[in-house]
């Protein structure tokens, strides 16, 4: 636990707070409150995630289908050497991997510029940054559709922008339906829907950066690039880091964007959208469930990253 | 065989008028004058006029209005409850909700009606999972025309309703009837259909001196050169044939068309063999992964039936593969598509075997093991499908009759006179999709139909015999797991 | 919590003159081929976030018609507010939007009630077990949700949940409940200790400490993630879509996706385009009103803590 609390002072702001209770009643007490206190959401967790969660990884050695609630049974790890074997399940995982390296690659140097860009003081820098929370306030079942308009091979602005512009070899051209295109059209989706949120953060981190810092470095004749490489970037490296992380999580586990713009389309298939075509659609409740405890593994394994990530950060 | 098409003309539409009320007595005389249409025919106009004359239009009436007592309907069910899952929110719920009041209103029985959900996928789980818990949530219960099979197990057995209705002359279509039977138990009974139809522009056929298709290469032939000549006219978006090619539902749906009209079976056969390897199964693939990029948009291969429609519906489409709803919107006032189009049977293949074929749709119903008032709820299903309401479903909601009478009604007919030419497609070119045999695994069989064919149209795979070979060893593996 | 933007006068000089991404002092042409680089940039960033919503909301204003024909005019021909009028006469989506105000405001509600005083206990009281469940609280806010789905429905028919209201109340507050907690927590921690040292020194407890000094104090940082749970709740998909089945607890984006036409019924584009500006209208509207803390907000999260 000792190591833990490293971990919450890292990102938690200083902590200035802590109330020594010594084992004495009044020490009692507030171990009392405490409980109390968290007990609601404690509770909220363990039933909606921790259960469940347990429930999922115990399915998932079984062969239950919704459809035979009388004719199951315990099968080992069957289902996860099925996996292994499926062929779409591969396709799902490269293609998730592809759009998390893809949009989290892009978010953050479209981020950057963006950050960098508001960073600095001009008339109607408030209204740029306010328009930048548009993207990230609507509903991502929202954009979806909104994109997939655009995206429209016959109706859509898209083709019709480009067309004019000359680019005729995107007369009716296929976007979310073409496979070399697929992917990338739903990253494009993804990227403008989370730059913004990239953008504020890094944002945030730029404005802790003293002025003085590089006004010092100007002294000592530093150009604007150099100033940026030797004195932003790694001082923004935390903020950079701790964005990063949440954001591959975020992708990683895509799942409402694809499926509402491309169904179960193998070309965009991520791999909650295949758990949720075992799920749902076939109701392979068993294998199903193994899938979606792959992902979770997945993620696990990125959140003990992150903390190590941190930890390295801070020695 | 004959191909029946229907072109809306001025005669439907008078008759149209006639029955809602749209137009006075005189107008219609005056307007069916100037039609030359025969005496006897404008007194049958004339008396719709006066039907429609008790209540102003459709929209004025009360949903129900055309609802009659079937005499059989002769039970007292008072005290008893019953929960019906039918139509989801939207257009078909108050006439559902009408049906059901004047059920409860004749029988005495309380009718629950509960509004499903209006997608396919989340309404089979509540399915499946409500009944799995063996809950009596809802006694009667609206189920996909692809769902016996896996619902089976909860469904009680109506054999006896069917027989009875036929009894009174309601007979089935007896395709639609075989595939609700699992292992010779009728779960199911058709409430209405549907079936995939192709959708023509009359008026292009015209322009291009082209005659309707009766043959996939004929349909290639044809729309290669609308397309040629009205991209040439300065429409570049034109595009000759859309279809439903997006992996889901609807592109096992399209490629069973194909494959079964080019004699290449149904992917699974009745008694379980896998023919989705045979020759003409493979050609009739490999013809539509050539639509796609020439007479077929790139796009087709997301497209489910909405995009195709509004492609068609902006009138950049020559020939258009759809379900029967297209024909009403395609018919409306306000649509640039009013009378320049026909419906009729998709074209067949040319391998040996070729024949018509249309998907079948639409919904059934079934009756719960787990329901408290077993014997109630099948006179509620019985009436249901029975003959009487499936006519005013006709009438008032334009779905399609399950019972071959039905389509000589002169109501029906002249409420939607095209259902008329819808009959051939039902009666004679209706191919059912391989649900029954793959009983609860039809879903598994249909993903990976639609997977397999989405990426041989959208280029992820381009060897077709070895694609087809594969899905054929994939729904090897299913049968063995049925 | 706010980032308050301290530039000097001279500097502010400075960026003024060169339009903020000039190397010297001077107006060279170096620095006026800047400046119209810059404000080209602005354009194409403004373009790049507004023009798709810009574009939903030309295209909910065009008629049926219209909106099917090719070469799309960027400002209606004959712009209409037909599709806007089928939305509202639409009971079914009007029910959904209820549902979906019922649902985002309850959520909002309970992680508030609940959140504050996790975050307090976590913030400020000393008890076995704590760092371990803010641990367990950390993981929840990246849990994939697909990962339990298949379970929860299960659990959630046999305590009559499904498709029910509070039922997607519950399940919300797995996400809703430990971002709240999060964030308020690192919002009492940022709060010097001798605040309520003294009330505690005149014999007020720990829950009138609270109540009293800390809970006024922490009101702006509430209002912010009472927003952003808001804007989480209201925008959920998966769960709704696997836990919800008729129009009594159907949710707004539910409602919205089925427009997109997987069903047999004929859904125009104008009006879903329509559904879908009517839907986000409430969020950008809570955006703009509290844009600065939300910004805050956000970052506070992931910078800070």
């Amino acid at each position: 636990m000792a190591s833990g609390d490293g971990m919450m002072d890292r990102m938690a702001p200083p902590r200035v707070t802590r109330f020594t209770a010594p084992p004495t009643r009044a020490g009692r007490d507030q171990e009392r409150l405490g409980w109390m206190l968290i007990l609601p959401t404690i509770l909220v967790v363990i039933g909606i995630a921790i259960y469940p969660l347990l429930e999922s990884f115990r399915l998932s050695f079984t062969n239950y289908r919704s459809s035979r609630p009388d004719r199951w049974s315990y099968i080992g790890i069957e289902n996860y050497k099925d996996i292994l074997g499926d062929s779409t399940f591969h396709t799902s995982l490269w293609n998730t991997i592809v759009f998390t390296a893809s949009s989290v690659a892009l978010e953050t140097v479209l981020g950057m510029i963006v950050a960098l860009t508001i960073h600095s003081n001009f008339k109607g820098r408030g209204a740029v940054r306010t328009s930048m929370l548009v993207p990230w306030a609507i509903p991502t079942v929202v954009s979806s559709l909104l994109w997939s308009w655009m995206f429209h091979d016959n109706f859509g602005i898209i083709n019709n922008l480009l067309v004019d512009l000359g680019f005729t070899r995107f007369h009716m051209f296929n976007w979310v339906g073409d496979p070399s295109t697929a992917l990338f059209s739903v990253v494009m989706v993804d990227v403008w829907k989370t730059t913004p949120f990239m953008a504020l953060l890094l944002l945030a981190g730029l404005q802790v950066i003293p002025e003085d810092v590089y006004e010092s470095s100007r002294v000592d004749g530093a150009t604007k690039w150099q100033q940026f490489w030797q004195i932003t970037m790694p001082l923004l490296k935390p903020a950079l880091l701790v964005a990063l992380i949440f954001r591959t999580m975020a992708s990683f586990r895509v799942f409402d964007m694809i499926f509402v713009m491309n169904g179960y389309n193998t070309s965009t298939m991520s791999v909650s959208v295949f758990a949720h075509q075992e799920l749902m659609a076939k109701q392979r409740l068993g294998f199903g469930s193994a899938v979606s405890v792959i992902i979770f593994v997945c993620i696990a394994l990125m959140v003990v990253g992150y903390t190590r990530m941190i930890k390295v950060e801070e020695q | 065989m004959s191909r029946k098409i229907l072109v809306p003309n001025a005669v439907n539409g008078l008759m149209q008028d006639a029955m809602y009320g749209r137009a006075s007595r005189r107008d219609l005389i005056k307007r069916g004058s100037a039609l030359g249409l025969s005496g006897a025919l404008m007194g049958s106009i004339l008396r719709f006029n006066s039907v429609g004359a008790q209540s102003a239009t459709p929209e004025g009436r009360e949903w129900g209005w055309s609802l009659t007592k079937p005499e059989w309907l002769d039970v007292d069910l008072s005290g008893v409850t019953l929960s019906a899952v039918m139509d989801a929110d939207g257009t078909g719920a108050p006439f559902t909700q009408a049906v059901c009041d004047f059920f409860a209103e004749q029988t005495g029985a309380t009718i629950n009606f509960i509004k499903g959900a209006e997608s396919a996928t989340d309404r089979l789980t509540y399915y499946t999972q409500t009944l799995n818990a063996q809950a009596s949530d809802f006694d009667i219960f609206q189920v996909d025309v692809i769902w016996p099979g896996i619902l089976a197990v909860h469904a009680e057995d109506l054999t006896d309703i069917a027989s009875e209705l036929a009894e009174v002359g309601n007979t089935f279509f007896e395709r639609i009837l075989t595939n609700n039977r699992i292992n010779d138990v009728q779960v199911s009974l058709p409430l209405f259909t549907d079936a995939g139809m192709l959708y023509t522009r009359t008026d292009l056929l015209e322009k291009y001196g082209a005659s309707a298709p009766t043959t996939w290469a004929e349909l290639e032939e044809a729309a290669a050169a609308i397309q040629e000549g009205e991209v040439g006219d300065g429409n570049g978006n034109f595009v000759g044939y859309t279809f439903q090619g997006a992996a889901y539902e609807g592109l096992t749906c399209n490629a069973l068309e194909w494959v079964y009209s080019n004699g290449g079976g149904t992917f699974i056969e009745e008694d379980g063999t896998v023919t989705a390897s045979s020759d003409q199964a493979k050609a009739a693939v490999e013809r539509a992964m050539g639509w796609v990029g020439t007479i077929s948009p790139s796009a087709v291969t997301s497209y489910m039936e909405e995009d195709g429609r509004q492609v068609w519906q902006g009138g950049n489409n020559a020939f258009h593969r759809n379900w029967p709803y297209v024909y009403a919107i395609s018919q409306a006032d306000d649509s640039d598509l009013k009378d320049k189009f026909s419906v009729g049977l998709l074209p067949k293949g040319d391998g040996e075997g070729a024949d018509n074929a249309a998907t079948l749709g639409g919904w059934n119903m079934m009756v719960s093991k787990y329901s408290q008032n077993i014997d109630a709820a099948k006179v509620f299903a019985k009436y249901m499908c029975s003959f009487e309401v499936q006519k005013s479903r006709s009438i008032e909601r334009s779905l399609n009759p399950t019972i071959a009478e039905v389509y000589e009604d002169p109501d029906v007919l002249a409420a939607n006179p095209y259902q008329a030419d819808f009959y051939p497609v039902f009666d004679g070119g209706s191919v059912a999709r391989p649900s029954s045999v793959t009983a609860d695994l039809y879903n598994d069989a249909s993903v990976a139909i639609f997977t397999v064919v989405n990426e041989l149209l959208s280029g992820q795979q381009d060897d077709v015999s070895a694609a087809m070979d594969g899905l054929a060893s994939e729904l090897e593996e299913i049968m063995q797991d049925v | 919590m706010e980032y308050e933007i301290k530039t000097s006068p001279e500097e502010l000089d400075r960026l003024r003159a060169t339009g903020g991404s000039g190397s010297g002092a001077r107006r060279t042409p170096l620095a006026i081929l800047g400046k119209v680089g810059f404000i080209i940039l602005i354009f194409i960033i403004l373009l790049y976030t507004l023009f798709p919503f810009y574009w939903a909301i030309v295209s909910s204003l065009k008629t049926t018609q219209e909106i099917v024909r090719p070469n799309p005019t960027m400002w209606p021909m004959e712009p209409t507010l037909e599709n806007y009028r089928t939305v509202f006469k639409d009971a079914s989506f009007m029910r959904a939007l209820a549902n979906s105000a019922i649902i985002s405001t309850s959520v909002v509600i309970l992680s508030l009630v609940f959140g504050t005083l996790t975050a307090y206990a976590m913030a400020r009281l000393r008890f076995r077990g704590r760092v371990f469940f803010m641990y367990l609280i950390l993981s929840m806010t990246m849990f994939p949700g697909i990962a339990i789905i298949g379970a929860l429905f299960t659990i959630m028919r046999r305590f009559n949940a499904y498709d029910t209201i509070w039922g997607l109340v519950i399940v919300y507050l797995s996400f809703a409940l430990p971002f709240t907690v999060w964030v308020l927590a690192n919002f009492f921690r940022a709060m010097p200790p001798d605040l309520e040292q003294a009330a505690l020194v005149d014999g007020a407890t720990q829950m009138v400490a609270l109540r009293q000094i800390l809970l006024p104090l922490a009101v702006p940082g509430m209002v912010t993630t009472g927003l952003l749970a808001f804007i989480e709740a209201w925008s959920e998909f998966l769960y709704a879509r696997t836990f919800t089945i008729s129009e009594k607890a159907k949710t707004v984006q539910i409602a919205i996706s089925d427009f997109t036409g997987n069903t047999q019924f004929e859904v125009p584009f104008g009006t879903r385009m329509a559904a879908a500006v009517v839907v986000t209208i409430p969020l950008l509207v809570g955006v703009m009103l509290v844009q600065k803390r939300i910004i805050a907000g956000m970052t506070a999260g992931a910078v800070k803590g």
